[in-house]
Formats: C-alpha cells, sequence, structure tokens
C-alpha cells in the first residue's frame, strides 16, 4: 500500500470528500434527526464512535477475512459497534436515547460507514485507518451540526435547547430562545426542511470550493504569450 | 452564409407571456371583487404584500443571478404568483404570512430551479403548503363572511382602521372567524345532510353550497370562462379537474345519509375548487404539455382534491393535489405524446425503425 498522509485524510474526511455533502451517504438519520442541536450532536456522536471501531477493526482483520465473505463481517463488527454505542447511550442519556430511537439502531445501515470500511480500512494499517474514521466522522458529526443549528434557529426560534440532555444537569441552560415564545416555523422541522437546508449547504460548498478553485488559477502565472524573439527592427516602445 | 439552427417550435405566436399574465391578473377580478365584498380588505392587504414583497424578491434573486431585472420583471409573471397566492390566504391574516410565502414562492420555489419557465412545481401552491404546514392557526382562521346570521348576530367584517391593525400589529381576530362550509362539512357527525344543511348558519343561509363561498367561486368561474375566451389556456385541464370532482362526488355522494361525503354541487361551489381549476391547474409551465396530458393531469388533481376532502385531515387540498400532480406531469408527459406529423397515431412513442 502506497504511503498515506495522514494531512490528506483529514482534509477528504471533512471537507473535501466528506460524507454528507460530497458522498451523500447517510442521508437518513440526516434528514431525520437534525431538527435540534443536542439531536444532530448526540447522533453525530454516536456515529463517530462506531465509525473510529468499526474502521480500526475491519483493519485489523483485513488480512484474515476473505474478500467473498468480507461485508457480512464488516456488518456484523459495526452491528457490534452500533449496540454497544446504543447500550452506553441507554446509561447515561436515556432521554436522547428515546428521542433518536430506532435512528440509533439504524447507525448500522448507514452507508458511510459501511463504505469506509470498504473503500479504506480494509486496504490500510489500522491506524490510518482508526484516524480515517475519527476525520469522516467529525465531518458527519460536523455537518450534522450545522443543519440542526439552523433548523433549530429557523425552525423553533431556539439554539442549544435541551442540551442537558447530552451534558447533564449543567447544560441546563445553555438554551437560547432568540425570536420569543411563540415562533414556530415547522416546516423547518419537519423533513422538507431538512432536505432544504441541506440543498442549501451543498450549494454553499461548491460556491466557496469554485472561489477557491478560481483564486488558485488567478495565481498560477501564465506563460507569456506571443513571440520571445528580441525585437531588431523597427521603433522599440 | 449564417445558417442558424433553432429548436422547435418553430411558429411563434404573437402572444408574449407579457400579454398571458396580464390576462390572468385582469380574470382574477371578479373572484377578487366577491371576495372583498364577502371579507373585506383582508384579500387586497393581502395581494398588496404578496405583491410587494414578489417584485423585490424577483429583483433581488434576478440581480445576484445576473439577469436583465427590468425584462423579467415587465412579464408580469412574479405578480400573478403573487396575486394568486394573495388570493388563496385567508384575509387579514399577519402580515408575515404573505411575506414569508411569497419570498419562499419566488426564491425557493421558482428561482432556484431556474426561474421563469423552469419550476417544476407551482410556486403559489409551494407558498401556500410551507405556510399550510407551518402555521396551520392562522392558515385556517377564515372570517365569517359579512351578512352571516350566526346564533342571532349579523357577522361583518372589520373596516380599515381595524383591518390593519389585524394585519400589522398583531390584534385577535377570533370575533370575527368562522367555520368555512368545507370545514363545517368535515365536523358533521350524525345528522342527515338535509338536517345538517338546516341546522348550521354556512349552509341555510346559502343557495346552493355555503353561504359567500358559492359566489367567490362562480365569480372564479366566471373569471376563467373570460380567459378561455381570450383561449389563455385550452379547456383540457379546467374541465379534466371539474371532471374528475364530479365523477367522484357523483360515486360518494349517497343521497345525504350522515356519512355523506357531500353533493357535486357542494364540491364544485367550495373552497377552492373554481380558483383552482382556472387559475392553478392552468399553469402552462408546471402542468401536463399535451392536451390528452393536461385531461389526465387536470383529472387526477380533482380525484386527489376529493380524497383529501373527504377522508385526509384538510378540509380543502387543492395546494396538495396541484403538488403531487406535478411530480407526475412529466410521466404523463411520457405516456401521451401528441401526434407527430407525418406519423401514426397520436399517443404512439416513436421508435426508430430497424433499416436506419
Amino acid at each position: 500500500m502506497s504511503e498515506v498522509s495522514y494531512r490528506e485524510i483529514s482534509r477528504n474526511g471533512l471537507w473535501n470528500n466528506n460524507p454528507a455533502l460530497v458522498q451523500l451517504l447517510g442521508l437518513c438519520p440526516l434528514l431525520a434527526v437534525t431538527g435540534s442541536v443536542v439531536n444532530a450532536l448526540g447522533l453525530g456522536l454516536a456515529t463517530l464512535a462506531v465509525l473510529v471501531g468499526s474502521n480500526t477493526a475491519v483493519s485489523l482483520i483485513r488480512h484474515q477475512v476473505s474478500d467473498a465473505i468480507r461485508t457480512p463481517a464488516f456488518v456484523m463488527i459495526i452491528a457490534t459497534f452500533t449496540t454497544c454505542t446504543e447500550m452506553l447511550m441507554k446509561a447515561y442519556t436515556y432521554e436522547l436515547y428515546q428521542i433518536l430511537g430506532i435512528f440509533i439502531p439504524l447507525i448500522v445501515t448507514n452507508c458511510a460507514i459501511l463504505g469506509r470500511a470498504e473503500a479504506f480500512a480494509s486496504k490500510q494499517s489500522p491506524l490510518p485507518a482508526a484516524f480515517d474514521g475519527l476525520m469522516m466522522g467529525l465531518g458527519f458529526a460536523a455537518v450534522l451540526l450545522v443543519l440542526g443549528a439552523i433548523r433549530e434557529v429557523i425552525g423553533s426560534g431556539t439554539l442549544f435547547a435541551n442540551m442537558d440532555l447530552l451534558f447533564g444537569p449543567m447544560a441546563a441552560n445553555w438554551g437560547l430562545q432568540l425570536f420569543g415564545d411563540n415562533y414556530g416555523f415547522l416546516v423547518m422541522i419537519l423533513p422538507p426542511g431538512a432536505f432544504l437546508v441541506t440543498g442549501l449547504l451543498i450549494a454553499l460548498k461548491n460556491i466557496i470550493d469554485a472561489r477557491n478553485l478560481a483564486r488558485i488559477e488567478a495565481t498560477k502565472s501564465k506563460p507569456l504569450k506571443g513571440s520571445k524573439r528580441v525585437r531588431t527592427t523597427g521603433a522599440i516602445q | 452564409m449564417a445558417l442558424t439552427r433553432n429548436s422547435s417550435p418553430h411558429a411563434h405566436g404573437p402572444r408574449s407571456t407579457q400579454w398571458v399574465m396580464q390576462q390572468v391578473l385582469i380574470a382574477t377580478v371578479p373572484g377578487l371583487i366577491v371576495l372583498t365584498s364577502f371579507f373585506g380588505i383582508g384579500t387586497i392587504i393581502n395581494i398588496l404584500i404578496a405583491s410587494i414583497t414578489a417584485i423585490g424578491c424577483e429583483a433581488a434573486v434576478l440581480k445576484l443571478r445576473q439577469r436583465p431585472i427590468g425584462f423579467y420583471l415587465r412579464d408580469y409573471s412574479a405578480l400573478v404568483t403573487a396575486v394568486l397566492l394573495g388570493l388563496a390566504l385567508p384575509p387579514l391574516a399577519p402580515w408575515w404570512l404573505a411575506v414569508t410565502g411569497t419570498a419562499f414562492a419566488i426564491i425557493i420555489a421558482k428561482h432556484l430551479y431556474g426561474g421563469m419557465g423552469f419550476n417544476p412545481f407551482n410556486p403559489a401552491m409551494i407558498g401556500y403548503v410551507v405556510l399550510l404546514i407551518s402555521f396551520p392557526l392562522q392558515m385556517s382562521a377564515w372570517l365569517a363572511p359579512s351578512g352571516l346570521v350566526i346564533d342571532g348576530t349579523v357577522a361583518a367584517t372589520p373596516g380599515l382602521r381595524d383591518a390593519l391593525q389585524i394585519v400589522f400589529a398583531g390584534n385577535a381576530i377570533d370575533g370575527f372567524t368562522a367555520a368555512t362550509p368545507l370545514d363545517a362539512f368535515k365536523h358533521n357527525s350524525g345528522l342527515l345532510v338535509e338536517n345538517f344543511y338546516q341546522q348550521t348558519p354556512q349552509f341555510n343561509q346559502g343557495r346552493w353550497a355555503g353561504f359567500g363561498w358559492e359566489w367567490v367561486n362562480i365569480a372564479f368561474l366566471l373569471g376563467g370562462c373570460y380567459l378561455l375566451g381570450r383561449k389563455v389556456f385550452t379547456w383540457h385541464a379546467p374541465v379534466g379537474m371539474l371532471g374528475g370532482l364530479t365523477l367522484m362526488a357523483l360515486f360518494n355522494y349517497d343521497g345525504g345519509s350522515s356519512a355523506s361525503n357531500g353533493s357535486i354541487i357542494f364540491h364544485l361551489l367550495s373552497g377552492a375548487t373554481m380558483f383552482g381549476a382556472f387559475f392553478i391547474v392552468t399553469d402552462p409551465v408546471t402542468s401536463a404539455t399535451s392536451n390528452r396530458g393536461r385531461l389526465i393531469y387536470g383529472a387526477l388533481i380533482g380525484v386527489i382534491l376529493f380524497l383529501i376532502r373527504s377522508w385526509g385531515n384538510y378540509p380543502d387540498a387543492l395546494a396538495f393535489g396541484v403538488l403531487l400532480m406535478n411530480f407526475a406531469a412529466p410521466f404523463i408527459d411520457y405516456y401521451t405524446p401528441p401526434r407527430t406529423y407525418g406519423h401514426g397515431k397520436s399517443g404512439t412513442i416513436i421508435h426508430r425503425s430497424k433499416e436506419d
């Protein structure tokens, strides 16, 4: 295997090959639970944990599992880590576990995780694989978080409401009420809002990429046009 | 010699988009007059707020997209969207309702999809559905039509001063609201239709289908006939929709039992039926393309309208019906191509023969 660059892995996971904005994988939880920051963060952390664990485990057993049965083996590994995460959430953040409901066990079917196991972890040594899982998970969680924040602000006019579900009693008054008590823009909390905001985020990423590309192009030195021969006749301007 | 190659259609009519949109605006006038006479100044305020928002949003987005602003504003399409949405909103709704709905319609439903002529969904209906889903309370507070006698008191609509206070300062309008006929009918439990009509003020003071609303529908029907007369659109989509609705009502009207879903005339002259049939399903951009396709498209909207009215959660469902069929319009187009000149029957998809 060729040398892996940790810089490249982190850039891929966080931006260039972001699972949510570029690969468009794992959209089901992305769209379903990002109605508020606390839900998004909860699911983002759970996915991150599963992704790091499964990538490491898949990488460790990559020489022992034959190609023919690798997919079931990967799914078993992912399911194991998902179950562990689910039990942890049940033990420490029970209310959040109840709110996220079916989407915690559904992490097993998150294609972003299986995709990383298949495309990266099964070909790399454990350390880069774990790092890739960390970066992909962070990229996914970051998008979930931004999506949750935007939808929570526009949809229910709050930010960081109910954070105590995740961080315990000390976070009980982190919530901000932005537009008054009666504010509510329900469509942003419902699935259409998730689709709209995801689309706008993807558009925003593409705009930023296009601008960066244009800037790089502009700074490149352009080859001089025209003849380079020394002019020997006529007036020199 | 420079030969430019143009794609079809090669025959151009003299009618501009601007002319068509102007005709639509003119045709809404009878409906607007009747709505105003029954529900007061609120509808006009709605339309004004929506129009200003629409023109502002359209100009802003066109500038961002670096398109000619004056050219697109002069085709009146943004104004038509605003007027249609303004007519559909409940009179005396808070001002931000019209602003939110129109901005959503113009920016997201129209321009994000490519602007005039490229939007797959009817912008006015998108705006309406977003509002209906997000603000069900404000969207279902319809005024009692003026002149309706409920429990001995004659309903009156607020004057201009009160109306402006309700719209902009957020004063309560509870004193003025009443269930629409569709809403009232939906909550009929256990009465024969005949008895229900006698007991409910909305119906016993009306002539055919509920006080006030029947005239609103007739006025929109008149406006629609004007548009048909000016050949702004063909008869297929409106007739399809009214036909679909009529057939469904005919098959499900059981002579007026307590479980009845309403008579044909009740469905034809209630809620948004005529408004939808002549001003919404006739939208050339989002409907099916061929005449046969438009007939099917309209009929299915009529069927969905009846299904949701009778068994759904919402009293009226024009916007849902139209949006669902907007999804289906390309599919309908695929199966209803018009006859190509020089080829066989219409409806046959032309495959290249093997000799080619």
